[in-house]
């Protein structure tokens, strides 16, 4: 559509349920109690004049503008100020107002720069607008002392900071504190003096503590703060509203464009998982998307020590056909799989497992949520039916505990963390179980009641102890437990967990967390009204992930927290569309809809609308392909979308069954450490480039929209299905929408799910069916989906990854604010500024003891190998614990993972690796020689390549 | 760990987080059943007791009587 830019309401909407009814420029308009006089004119169409008032923050009234005249009350008060009545009898326009409005914005125009024509926002600025509104056509004043020519703060690498365009309308500040909860941002000085300083008057932009969420750029009047991308093309001429690509919060961002240029990704207001918020991903590090380094032809070579061919789409899918079909006829049909990815489509997800299960004939298809969230999807559906979660995220909103394990929001799940932080502002008491000291354990205005600092590895230790508390306390909610749940379950459960073995104090020893403040932490969560629980990966990523989850389902259901707002079982997920790949029929054992795939009549439904009779047989799980690779058997994968030599544990195992194969497709953006040992490239697209659905963590399915032509040429969803016609399907969707009406044919929850439908209502929940016509944001309000809530006994069975003298360190990994996942996108944006290279954190105590210092360069070594890195000192991390992340290559962290995992779904245990730390001088023997291979394999020739 | 030794891992690890339930046998068995790919299975049963738990190796008894003879 034409670029317009958003309406904006001047004040934050009202959702009190009492209507008053007042006339405004003799129309009659009914809004909620509460509703700003400014609100109610804009729902009626006629924009107030206005500065400081933006619909994201609360009203200020400062700016002197978009005063209003009540009949029967004296004076002019602020309209962004004054709550609408009923009865009242307001006027807008009246030559009074009209003189005071060009009184005040003669002033402000008297101290700003008149360079309207060169400025970056011109023609998209609300001060120009303003100035236009109220009919200024002179400034009379001889100004003696102004705020021009005053230096830029360019040190952001996405937005320009110039004070010397700034009004002081505070927009930014409150941006800042309200909508992202950092409180970077502050207006230093008082009168002519004051301007908005970042932190401290000696930081800049960059140094200061601004998270770059881009809170303050949306919401500057003018060209204060303003994106330099906005800078360097202009301003957009057209937008089309689509969803974010990382994280599992799902924002939506009206994508702004001129030609086929990105300028800018604005978050969409009417976006219900974001609410007009963004994070410095989503917001501003999309620049890989038209990176050098995409690759946009296919490529082939017949061994991975030749150099990469460029060939036309035809050949490449011709070839890869022929592969596939050589080795299903020499090794029989189960050495060939599939991974999908949940960073593509549901459309396209859907694609690639029905490529495996209705072209490969097996059941070999899997996901990228076996290494984060499948430990999510076996525990919620053996505890309450379905797998996902609760909640929509407004639900927060309602909750008065908040328990937050093994999650770290504000740099994982930023805009969902700020909607968190908001709440908690507000008065709702938080309980941290992780064993790093996390940003929101202490944060501005937040200071969280109880961090249980846990060793890593004993987080069912942890929530079994605290269910002892709830239990032998008697806090158990026995009312919702007998009416939802199965009360014989309860009952043996209750047993095992009132058993002294495990109570904190006998449980401290291996915990580590005082006994004291768990019990306090227990009795807190269950006696607050609405107790929610949100998780991350530090619960999933353990050899008892499944059982932890199950855990906490435990808690939530023994405390009558499930069914309505403000509670529930919260899993955090990782990527955008993890939750939509495991819906999508990813995992082996299961179609979509989570249905197993021994399930004849099931499996028959999809036989029929497919045309070919399906194995019975549940396929490979990743690590079991790597294994049946290993062994000679397994020697074909198409991997779309995933770069599995870096993400998964063991690198020296996932590379040596990589290698073990004889055609490895990848297909994904750039030539990832996978492609290092693949044999066929087909270039992928990214999310500007298609149409299709992404599913967030709140079960929200959201449109994904085109914005510019593929750079390759064919949107991923196209690739799967050349490569599957070349196989001799007979594949004919003409549009990604195509697909998800099969999805929706084939799959219950996703019946009432249409391209059509999203278009129109923005999302729909999951379940969206007949009983649920508009999608389900809160789950099991009535009754659990598998009928009565089931207990399950989760007793504590320690990792066999032990500590010792060898390894006495245990590291724990994650990921940072500024990069996401592997960092195959974000490194290749300006998002390097803040994370060049991943660090280990190291308690002093352990640093002092090896003789580190922040900075120096240290060998970080477990069972599974050794890789280099700089270490950091810090007592985030408890002293025993170190941690990093696994966003850059060259690190390569997961060299040091093991091949333990989680007991029920393989889950890899990344949180728990024995380690030891020594001072280094050098890559180690590993980097080197991965390095070489990597350069090696990366050689592209346009030669064709010889018979 | 060679592909085999990790089956016997894994079928130990199932075996010891199932070991609460009512009928952890069953519940060993019924888990291998619903999760492991067929040659997973046929390596798992064509391997014996060795290393096996207790458990662990009643539930792949178990499966042995159900797939036929190993």
């Amino acid at each position: 559509m034409t670029y317009q830019p958003q309406q904006d309401f001047g004040t934050p909407a009202s959702y009190a349920e009492t209507q008053v009814t007042l006339t405004i420029d003799g129309r009659n308009v009914t809004v909620p109690a509460g509703t700003s006089l400014m609100r109610a004119a804009a729902e009626l169409g006629t924009s107030i004049p206005k500065l400081c008032a933006t619909d994201s923050v609360k009203s200020f009234g400062s700016c002197r503008l978009c005063l209003v005249e009540i009949d029967g009350r004296k004076g002019t008060p602020a309209s962004c100020t004054t709550p609408a009545e009923s009865g009242m009898v307001v006027h807008t326009q009246t030559p009074h107002l009209a003189k005071i409005r060009k009184g005040v914005m003669e002033l402000y125009i008297s101290d700003h720069p008149l360079d309207c024509l060169t400025c970056a926002a011109n023609g998209d600025c609300e001060l120009q607008d303003q100035a236009g509104a109220v009919g200024l056509r002179d400034v009379r004043y001889d100004v003696k002392a102004d705020h021009l020519g005053q230096a830029k703060d360019q040190s952001n690498p996405y937005f320009d900071f110039d004070p010397s365009k700034c009004i002081v309308c505070s927009r930014c500040v409150r941006a800042c504190d309200e909508v992202q909860g950092t409180l970077a941002l502050a207006v230093e000085g008082r009168g002519f003096s004051s301007k908005i300083s970042a932190g401290l008057a000696s930081d800049n932009f960059f140094g200061s503590e601004c998270v770059s969420c881009g809170a303050c750029v949306a919401a500057c009047p003018t060209a204060t703060l303003i994106e330099k991308k906005v800078v360097e093309i202009g301003t957009p001429d057209r937008s089309v509203v689509t969803t974010c690509a990382y994280c599992g919060v799902g924002c939506t961002f009206r994508a702004e464009v001129r030609g086929e240029q990105i300028v800018r990704m604005v978050p969409e207001k009417t976006g219900k998982a974001n609410r007009g918020h963004s994070c410095v991903k989503g917001r501003f590090a999309w620049g890989y998307a038209q990176h050098q380094e995409r690759i946009l032809k296919p490529m082939i070579r017949a061994s991975i020590n030749d150099p990469w061919c460029e060939v036309e789409w035809d050949e490449a899918f011709a070839y890869t056909a022929s592969e596939l079909k050589r080795i299903s006829q020499k090794y029989g049909k189960q050495a060939l799989g599939g991974i999908t990815s949940s960073r593509c489509t549901n459309e396209e997800t859907f694609l690639v497992q029905k490529l495996v299960r209705a072209g490969f004939g097996n059941n070999n298809v899997d996901t990228c949520a076996r290494v984060c969230h499948s430990p999510t999807g076996y525990g919620l559906k053996t505890t309450f039916g379905t797998s996902a979660g609760t909640q929509d995220f407004d639900s927060v909103m309602d909750s008065d505990v908040i328990l937050l394990i093994g999650a770290n929001p504000t740099d994982g799940h930023p805009v969902f963390a700020s909607r968190m932080k908001r709440r908690l502002r507000a008065g709702a008491k938080l309980i941290v179980i992780d064993p790093r000291r996390i940003d929101i354990v202490r944060t501005p205005h937040i200071e969280a009641e109880y961090h249980l600092p846990l060793r890593p590895g004993t987080n069912v230790a942890v929530l079994t102890a605290m269910a002892h508390v709830i239990v032998t306390e008697r806090l158990v909610d026995e009312a919702f437990v007998r009416e939802r749940c199965d009360w014989d379950e309860f009952t043996h459960w209750a047993e095992f967990v009132s058993d002294k073995r495990n109570a904190p104090e006998t449980l401290e020893p291996v915990t580590m967390v005082p006994a004291a403040d768990l019990r306090a932490a227990a009795r807190l969560f269950a006696t607050e009204r609405n107790g929610a629980i949100y998780y991350g990966l530090g619960v999933t990523e353990h050899s008892q992930g499944s059982s932890t989850v199950m855990a906490i389902a435990n808690l939530a259901m023994a405390t009558g927290n499930i069914g309505r707002r403000g509670v529930g079982v919260n899993p955090l997920r990782g990527q955008n569309n993890v939750q939509g790949a495991c819906d999508m029929g990813s995992f082996p054992h299961e179609l979509s809809g989570y249905r197993h795939i021994s399930d004849g009549d099931t499996r028959r439904l999809f036989e029929v609308e497919w045309g070919v009779s399906l194995d019975p047989e549940p396929g490979l799980r990743i690590p079991n392909m790597l294994d049946a690779a290993t062994d000679g058997v397994f020697k074909a994968l198409y991997c779309q979308g995933e770069d599995i030599l870096q993400s998964d544990p063991n690198t020296a195992h996932v590379s040596a069954g990589l290698a073990a194969m004889e055609c490895v497709i990848v297909h994904d953006l750039f030539l990832n450490e996978t492609a290092n040992y693949a044999h066929i490239f087909l270039p992928g697209s990214t999310f500007l480039e298609k149409n299709g659905t992404f599913t967030n963590a709140e079960r929200r399915i959201q449109p994904v929209r085109k914005v510019i032509t593929p750079l390759n040429g064919l949107e991923d969803w196209e690739v799967t299905q050349r490569l599957a016609q070349a196989m001799g399907l007979d594949w004919n969707y003409s549009h990604s929408s195509e697909i998800m009406d099969e999805i929706a044919r084939l799959t219950p929850s996703f019946a009432g799910v249409s391209f059509d439908r999203l278009d129109e209502l923005g999302s729909l929940q999951w379940p969206v069916n007949e009983a649920a016509p508009g999608g389900s944001p809160i789950m099991h309000v009535d009754g659990f989906v598998r009928g009565k809530g089931k207990f399950v006994v989760t007793d504590y069975v320690p990792t066999d990854e032990k500590t010792g003298p060898r390894f006495p360190l245990l590291l724990t990994t994650g990921r940072i604010l500024s990069h996401y996942n592997v960092g195959a996108q974000t490194r290749r944006t300006e998002n390097v500024a803040w994370h060049k290279e991943d660090l280990l954190e190291i308690h002093p105590i352990d640093a002092e003891d090896r003789g580190i210092k922040s900075g120096d360069w240290v060998k970080l070594a477990s069972r599974a190998g050794e890789t280099t890195l700089r270490a950091t000192v810090t007592d985030r991390v408890a002293p025993g614990v170190v941690y990093t992340t696994f966003h850059h290559a060259v690190t390569q962290a997961n060299v040091v993972t093991t091949d333990y995992s989680d007991w029920a779904t393989n889950c890899p245990e990344y949180k728990v690796t024995a380690v030891q730390i020594s001072a280094s001088n050098g890559l180690t023997d590993w980097q080197e020689e991965y390095e070489a291979l990597s350069e090696r394999s990366r050689r592209i020739t346009a030669e064709v390549p010889a018979e | 760990m060679n592909t085999v030794e990790r089956l016997v891992y894994m079928a130990n690890q199932i075996a010891a987080n199932l070991a609460t339930e009512n009928d952890p046998v069953h519940a060993t068995a019924n888990h291998i059943q619903l999760f492991w790919d067929p040659r997973m299975k046929t390596l798992i049963l064509e391997h014996g007791d060795a290393g096996l738990s207790q458990i662990a190796a009643a539930a792949i008894g178990q499966l042995v009587k159900q797939h036929g003879a190993a």
